[in-house]
């Protein structure tokens, strides 16, 4: 059974629609990644997908059932800033799960529970190269070693999707590429089902399993927000031909222009 | 040579530049002081030196007659105490309303309009109907501090609060928090050393409302003594005195911003 199920899925906002008959399934293990123009919507998707915001019409499923209308557990998420909580240490960081759930009051647990998770936790850190850290504020790692940290937060919970909102935006080329790769490895080791969303289009041609691309196939410059986006790209990644990408590339930034000067 | 703004003093010349004024203050008073005395040597406005000096022996070194307390430790401990009664009772207050106002949507919408109100109100104002209320006792003058400074407090930690970025609310949860465990572990620890710096700027005003609540009606206290002997134009007390409560100040505000770098440095990074 799918993992994830949309079934005809619209998003307004008043009488902006900002996505339409969204139609698609996920089966467990994907690694879903978004791309698209700013202001088509990926957002929002991600936003659904969380919890946060609900669907005007349609249905999004998570192993069958609605999905929550607030976040919990059952999804993890990495954000490009303030993912981690500065005030905890990286090991307190990636405790802090294992914590909530040990001790429904305060969220602090005590003893051999909390060695236990203690354990837990520099092991997880160890897996995503922060073991030398774990005793560190998130103030003082770089950029590229915080969003470790975030992976590694949300990854010891064993959400059942794990979300990424442009997780590497905000990260140098090269930290980049090696948190790619960490990234897929994580995803392989762990089997994890994974949604990313990039404004990188390239990223999402050589990471993960899927393309999906959100644009407006219909799109009045008079009213941009009269159509909403869809997904007009369904691409297995790996085997796409040559000239995909020039045209993904072409029509987002189409899209873009349209959107981010008339508004 | 450089232009001016481009010039900066080294480490010893900041601190010769920075005593300085405090210097020049001083000469200007010494110089005033010995020609008033010369024209009048029972002039009491202002006190030559040795007359400080002799006053602050006076209180703090010998038993009043009439008490047989050393006044200037039996006021600054009774002024202590009711400052710090009441900026503690400010702080539990503030911290309380301004988590929940600050994070629970519907506790704000109930209760915000209601501290915006009441933080309108001029404490001062009010402060006949505390002695009303609460009588000429202790109460009255550490209520006044509360009500002086406590909407101010929660005010600015009710915005702090709010601060705290959404991605950390949604992350709490989806680390599985409820909404008492995002309060104890997230909003609660991050409010800390913003509570400290509110208690810091509070302390200002607490000291006046303090001050103003014993110069009315106390029978010892720090500000009960300054207006106390100023029925009988004596510099040579209240300017010590005055000197003393800055210095208190000073030191309570020093250590609060010390405690802070020291208990929470992931705050004072980043340019807080």
């Amino acid at each position: 059974m799918a993992i994830i199920e949309m079934k005809n899925l619209w998003k307004e906002y008043g009488d902006q629609v900002v996505l339409e008959r969204l139609n698609a399934s996920v089966e467990e293990g994907e690694f879903v990644t978004i791309v698209g123009a700013s202001g088509c919507g990926k957002t929002t998707f991600l936003k659904l997908l969380l919890g946060t915001e609900d669907a005007t019409r349609g249905e999004l499923l998570l192993d069958g059932q609605p999905l929550p209308a607030e976040p919990d557990a059952s999804r993890g998420i990495v954000f490009q800033r303030y993912s981690v909580l500065n005030h905890l240490t990286a090991v307190e960081n990636v405790m802090l799960g294992g914590e909530l759930e040990s001790s429904r009051w305060f969220g602090i647990s005590v003893g051999k529970k909390r060695k236990q998770l203690r354990k837990d936790a520099l092991e997880m850190l160890e897996s995503v190269g922060l073991g030398p850290a774990a005793d560190k504020y998130p103030h003082e790692l770089s950029g590229g070693m915080q969003q470790r940290l975030a992976l590694a937060q949300a990854l010891i919970k064993r959400p059942r999707i794990l979300l990424l909102d442009e997780p590497f935006g905000a990260l140098d080329p090269g930290i980049r590429a090696d948190m790619h790769k960490l990234v897929l490895s994580l995803w392989k080791s762990q089997r994890l089902t994974v949604f990313m969303i990039t404004h990188d289009i390239t990223e999402g041609f050589y990471l993960g399993t899927r393309l999906w691309v959100f644009d407006k196939p219909r799109l009045d410059p008079q009213a941009p927000g009269a159509y909403g986006a869809r997904v007009t790209y369904d691409l297995p990644v790996g085997d796409c031909e040559n000239g995909t990408l020039t045209s993904i590339n072409q029509r987002v930034t189409r899209t873009s222009r349209v959107l981010n000067d008339t508004l | 040579m450089k232009k001016l703004i481009n010039r900066r003093p080294g480490n010893a010349l900041s601190w010769a530049l920075g005593l300085l004024p405090f210097l020049l203050l001083m000469i200007a008073y010494m110089v005033a002081s010995d020609a008033r005395l010369a024209e009048n040597p029972n002039d009491k406005l202002l006190p030559a030196l040795d007359s400080f000096v002799q006053a602050i022996d006076r209180m703090a070194f010998e038993p009043s007659k009439r008490s047989g307390e050393y006044l200037l430790w039996a006021d600054t401990l009774a002024s202590l105490q009711r400052l710090g009664i009441g900026v503690a009772i400010s702080a539990l207050v503030a911290v309380v309303v301004g988590i929940g106002n600050g994070t629970i949507p519907l506790v704000r919408s109930t209760f915000s309009p209601l501290v915006t109100g009441l933080s309108l109100v001029p404490p001062m104002a009010i402060l006949p109907v505390l002695f009303i209320i609460f009588g000429l006792g202790e109460l009255a003058k550490v209520m006044l501090i509360i009500i002086g400074i406590t909407p101010f407090m929660i005010r600015d930690l009710q915005q702090r609060a709010r601060e705290i970025p959404a991605e950390q609310i949604i992350k709490m949860q989806t680390l599985g928090a409820n909404t008492w465990q995002i309060i104890t572990r997230l909003v609660w620890p991050q409010l800390m050393p913003r509570l400290i710096s509110a208690v810091r700027l509070s302390l200002g005003p607490a000291w006046l409302f303090l001050i103003a609540a014993e110069a009315i009606a106390a029978t010892e206290g720090l500000g009960y003594r300054i207006f106390l002997v100023r029925r009988y134009l004596a510099m040579d007390v209240i300017l010590p005195y005055v000197v003393w409560i800055t210095f208190l100040a000073f030191v309570i505000d020093f250590l609060l911003s010390r405690y802070s770098q020291w208990r929470y440095p992931w705050f004072h990074q980043k340019g807080h």
